[in-house]
């Protein structure tokens, strides 16, 4: 516990990359492996959910320390963080432990949630008692199940690979399969390159820069990208990033947050059963009817479902869409151009696609009569291959391309991907081969009417916004937005806020409306949840408008013209959601 | 009430005074020369004699002081006032008012710990305590300022391996004084910035001793690249005077280190919570010792801290004024003239 502790606190000490590489890398090799095999698992996000409830530990707390509940109320404010606030309040008893990470957990962490509440009382108080300020910091991240630290996975991928001497690549694949925190495996984890390496197992996803580029007068597209005849354009879609892998006869999707996703989607589990035998596509998982994506929304009401019934499959509809093809007959086709892995890409699809037409066609005609009582569209999704190929959007000239950019919203996806014809698939985010050029966002101005504190690194200042427009000589909320602004502006307006609050309410202050921002969104859409009668996509601050006053600020009539470009308009909210 | 909070500041009307007023008035008792305490413009200030060559430099030229030793009295229409080390900066006074065997303490801003750079706080006996806030929470709990030092000289020695320069930020008044006096001077070289320079003189005459400290000429500063400790104000962070020091690692000296976050947000290598304030236990010690059955609470956390003394029956009231305490922007400078700057 100690030499973990020090990890943590070294690797909180700095905001180098390469410091925390090196620290990583030295505690690695150091730590004995039943150690380092939960340091890994912590590091890596794989946190045990929460041991204790949040009201027995803020119960417990209060006893052992002394404080009222609304005295450590008023501290999470300040702190913005669970467990180290938590770790703050009490009184430095604690001389450290001596328990090894690997004892901490099995000793204390797993078994502290199979026991009755008295005895998790006993454990918890007597091992907060024994621990010392920074420990009890970590251990208390551990009992929230918030372990998480300024330290990416990729950065302790790089670490891993370099102790064992791989490429980080096979280090990123191993990482992210099957192992349990044991010294045993995260000793295989560490072993030599070998053949084991790719069974079930998903490729690194390969990740795209924003083009960011607001073109001036006189900078084109062209100036950045060269022959347009280099790249191959397809749309950006607003789903769920995932590999669809099928080998060994099985079907398994992973999304890019390294998570298995298999069971949400059975109908794309049945249509891997028509790949041929060790493929792995990459694609997005979208919502989807008929011949068109539906709103994001959609695919997260169905991911709001536990259990994926016949009935959610059809009240819910999906599809895979295709554009990339990593594996084929068992052999891993990354290093091969773009241009290649699209035109294998498109063979392996039309294959599949005839045996699921061959081979479901009974099938088809019943499930068509059962659903007789729904309407076309339904069935139609219903009984349709899902894994689709997302289209090349062929392109003779930059500027045709970005005509198509400019109607990218009423195809319903949020932009465009650039990837170029002649690259292979890489890893992370290295910058030059795959781009996505979203779409110009919608601006308006708005108007600061109240502020929240924020969390983590924002604690204690006021960062989380709610921004209001005009409505018949009134300012209704419609936005909240967290993002955009600097760190000297946050600054800025926290103190505008101190010092111009109207009213508290909690947590929320309604301050004097006088400070206007310029906010990019995606989308406006009609909500009956909210006053003021719309919702606003991914807002976010786009800069200050020191030069306008509240009174230049937009009305909610310019919000609501805005909804009429809506993307993927979505038939079922039109039907089912009343 | 002997004292009142008017919208000028602290009043009292028995002897014609206000105390750390935000407004000019025309007999004003100051507590320390921090500018959300010392403001320009009233015609008379009555302040510590340590502290003169301070206040003299806040105040201006012009400024009417009466200085007057720790612990001796005047009287004012009958009031007898005092001053009494704070602890807080060099010259920073706690203000006795008593009438009538009425008592009353005003704190100002002060800290419990001892240090080499300012007179040691002691706790006044008085039935009212007024007193500051600003870290009125019991998450702020300061380690011994010995144990932040050791970190603090470890920490420009591991930078000296790795040859970095160690810039440490710090307020100009105060902190920057505690820190170089803390400082191991035979490690290496140090520098100061230019806004945190000014108040060292004043200091040395007061009988402060500090480290030797180096002139930021440009062949010093290349030479000690990599191995010297610069003391700057926060607001030279990312500016280019740092760059002429080369390759740094970036610390920050204040009560609000305490909580990651706060260091976090600023980017910087390290945090070291060094507060020139009362910490939460420092506080409910000190009102203790007063023996104050009437707590009013000025700046920072004031309502947390009043409800906490009510509830352990104390007769308790946050009293609104435009004190900034160790504000996170104290020291860059704050407007002179604004209307309302208040922290409830």
């Amino acid at each position: 516990m100690q030499r973990f502790t020090k990890l943590f606190c070294e690797l909180d000490q700095t905001t180098r990359t390469n410091e925390k590489v090196a620290v990583l890398e030295n505690y690695f090799r150091e730590a004995p492996p039943a150690d380092a095999a939960w340091a890994l698992a912590f590091l890596s996000g794989r946190t045990p959910p929460r041991v204790i409830s949040t009201r027995n530990l803020w119960d417990w707390a209060s006893v052992e320390t002394g404080f009222p509940a609304w005295l450590m109320e008023e501290c999470y404010e300040s702190v913005g963080d669970l467990a180290e606030m938590l770790a703050l309040l009490f009184q430095d008893s604690g001389g450290g432990t001596l328990l090894t990470l690997s004892q901490i957990v099995s000793e204390r962490l797993l078994p502290i949630r199979e026991l009755a509440d008295i005895s998790k009382r006993q454990l918890l108080v007597q091992t907060w008692r024994e621990l010392n300020r920074p420990e009890r910091l970590v251990w208390n991240k551990l009992i929230t199940g918030e372990f998480r630290i300024g330290v990416s996975k990729t950065l302790v991928v790089r670490a891993l690979a370099n102790v064992a001497k791989v490429e980080p690549a096979i280090m990123a694949h191993r990482v992210l399969g099957k192992w349990q925190p044991t010294a045993e495996d995260f000793k295989q984890l560490l072993k030599p390159e070998g053949q084991s390496d790719f069974t079930a197992r998903p490729y690194p996803f390969f990740l795209a820069s924003p083009i960011e580029i607001k073109l001036k007068s006189g900078e084109s597209i062209a100036d950045e990208f060269g022959d347009v005849n280099d790249w191959q354009a397809e749309w950006k879609w607003d789903g769920i990033r995932a590999q669809l892998i099928h080998r060994a006869g099985e079907t398994s999707i992973w999304s890019r947050g390294e998570e298995m996703v298999t069971d949400s989607f059975p109908e794309l589990v049945n249509a891997g059963k028509f790949l041929s035998e060790g493929t792995v596509l990459d694609g997005e998982i979208l919502a989807w009817r008929g011949d068109r994506p539906l709103i994001f929304g959609e695919l997260q009401r169905r991911l709001g479902r536990k259990k994926v019934s016949d009935r959610t499959q059809r009240d819910f509809p999906i599809a895979f869409l295709a554009y990339d093809l990593l594996e084929k007959d068992g052999s891993d086709i990354r290093a091969e151009s773009l241009e290649i892995r699209r035109t294998l890409l498109e063979n392996v699809l039309e294959e599949s696609a005839h045996r699921f037409a061959s081979e479901t066609p009974s099938e088809q005609t019943i499930t068509q009569q059962s659903l007789a009582l729904f309407t076309d569209e339904t069935t139609e999704s219903s009984n349709a291959f899902c894994l689709r190929l997302s289209p090349v959007l062929s392109v003779a000239s930059w500027e045709e391309l970005e005509s198509i950019r400019s109607r990218a919203r009423d195809e319903g996806v949020e932009g465009i991907m650039l990837k170029r014809r002649a690259s292979s698939y890489g890893v992370g985010r290295p910058r030059g081969d795959w781009w996505k050029w979203k779409i110009n966002p919608h601006v308006i101005d708005a108007v600061l009417i109240y502020a929240q504190r924020g969390h983590g690194r924002r604690a204690n200042l006021y960062t989380d916004y709610t921004f209001g427009v005009w409505d018949k000589g009134e300012l209704v909320p419609v936005a909240k937005a967290y993002s955009g602004l600097t760190d000297e502006e946050i600054r800025k307006v926290d103190h505008f806020v101190r010092k111009n609050s109207l009213e508290k309410h909690g947590p929320v202050r309604i301050v004097k409306p006088e400070l206007v921002f310029e906010l990019a969104f995606e989308a406006v859409l009609e909500s009956t949840r909210h006053k003021s009668g719309i919702a606003v996509r991914f807002p976010r601050m786009n800069r200050w408008r020191h030069d306008k006053t509240p009174a230049e600020a937009d009305t909610i009539e310019n919000l609501r013209a805005l909804t009429s470009s809506r993307p993927g308009l979505s038939i079922h909210e039109l039907t089912h959601d009343t | 009430m002997l004292l009142q909070n008017t919208e000028r500041g602290l009043f009292c009307s028995a002897g014609d005074f206000y105390i750390d007023p935000w407004k000019p008035v025309d007999f004003a008792v100051v507590t320390h020369a921090h500018s959300d305490h010392a403001r320009w413009g009233s015609k008379h200030y009555l302040v510590s004699k340590i502290g003169e060559e301070i206040f003299r430099a806040r105040l201006g030229p012009q400024a009417n002081l009466q200085t007057l030793s720790f612990s001796e009295s005047i009287a004012r229409n009958g009031v007898k006032l005092s001053l009494h080390p704070a602890g807080h900066i060099l010259g920073s006074a706690q203000i006795r008012v008593e009438f009538q065997g009425e008592v009353w303490v005003v704190s100002g801003d002060y800290k419990i710990e001892s240090d080499n750079t300012c007179d040691a706080f002691e706790p006044i006996r008085c039935h009212t305590f007024v007193t500051e806030s600003t870290f009125g929470l019991p998450i702020y709990k300061w380690s011994p300022q010995k144990e932040i030092f050791a970190e603090i000289n470890e920490w420009w020695r591991d930078n000296q391996q790795k040859e970095r320069t160690s810039v440490l930020f710090g307020y100009s008044l105060g902190k920057t004084q505690r820190l170089l006096a803390g400082l191991e001077g035979d490690i290496g070289p140090i520098f100061l910035h230019g806004a945190v320079a000014n108040f060292i003189p004043a200091y040395q005459r007061a009988g402060v001793r500090f480290p030797a400290i180096s002139v930021t000429k440009p062949e010093n500063v290349r030479a000690t690249r990599g191995k010297a400790m610069v003391i700057a104000p926060p607001s030279a962070d990312n500016t280019p005077w740092l760059r002429k020091f080369g390759e740094c690692s970036t610390a920050f000296a204040s009560g609000w280190m305490q909580v990651r976050g706060t260091r976090r947000r600023r980017a910087l290598d390290r945090g070291f919570a060094l507060s020139d304030h009362v910490d939460w236990p420092g506080l409910m010690d000190t009102i203790k010792a007063t023996g104050a059955e009437k707590i009013w609470a000025t700046h920072g956390y004031t309502a947390p801290v009043v409800r906490w003394l009510r509830e352990n029956g104390w007769d308790a009231d946050a009293i609104k004024t435009e004190y900034e305490g160790e504000s996170e922007t104290e020291g860059e400078d704050l407007p002179e003239t604004t209307e309302q700057n208040r922290e409830d």
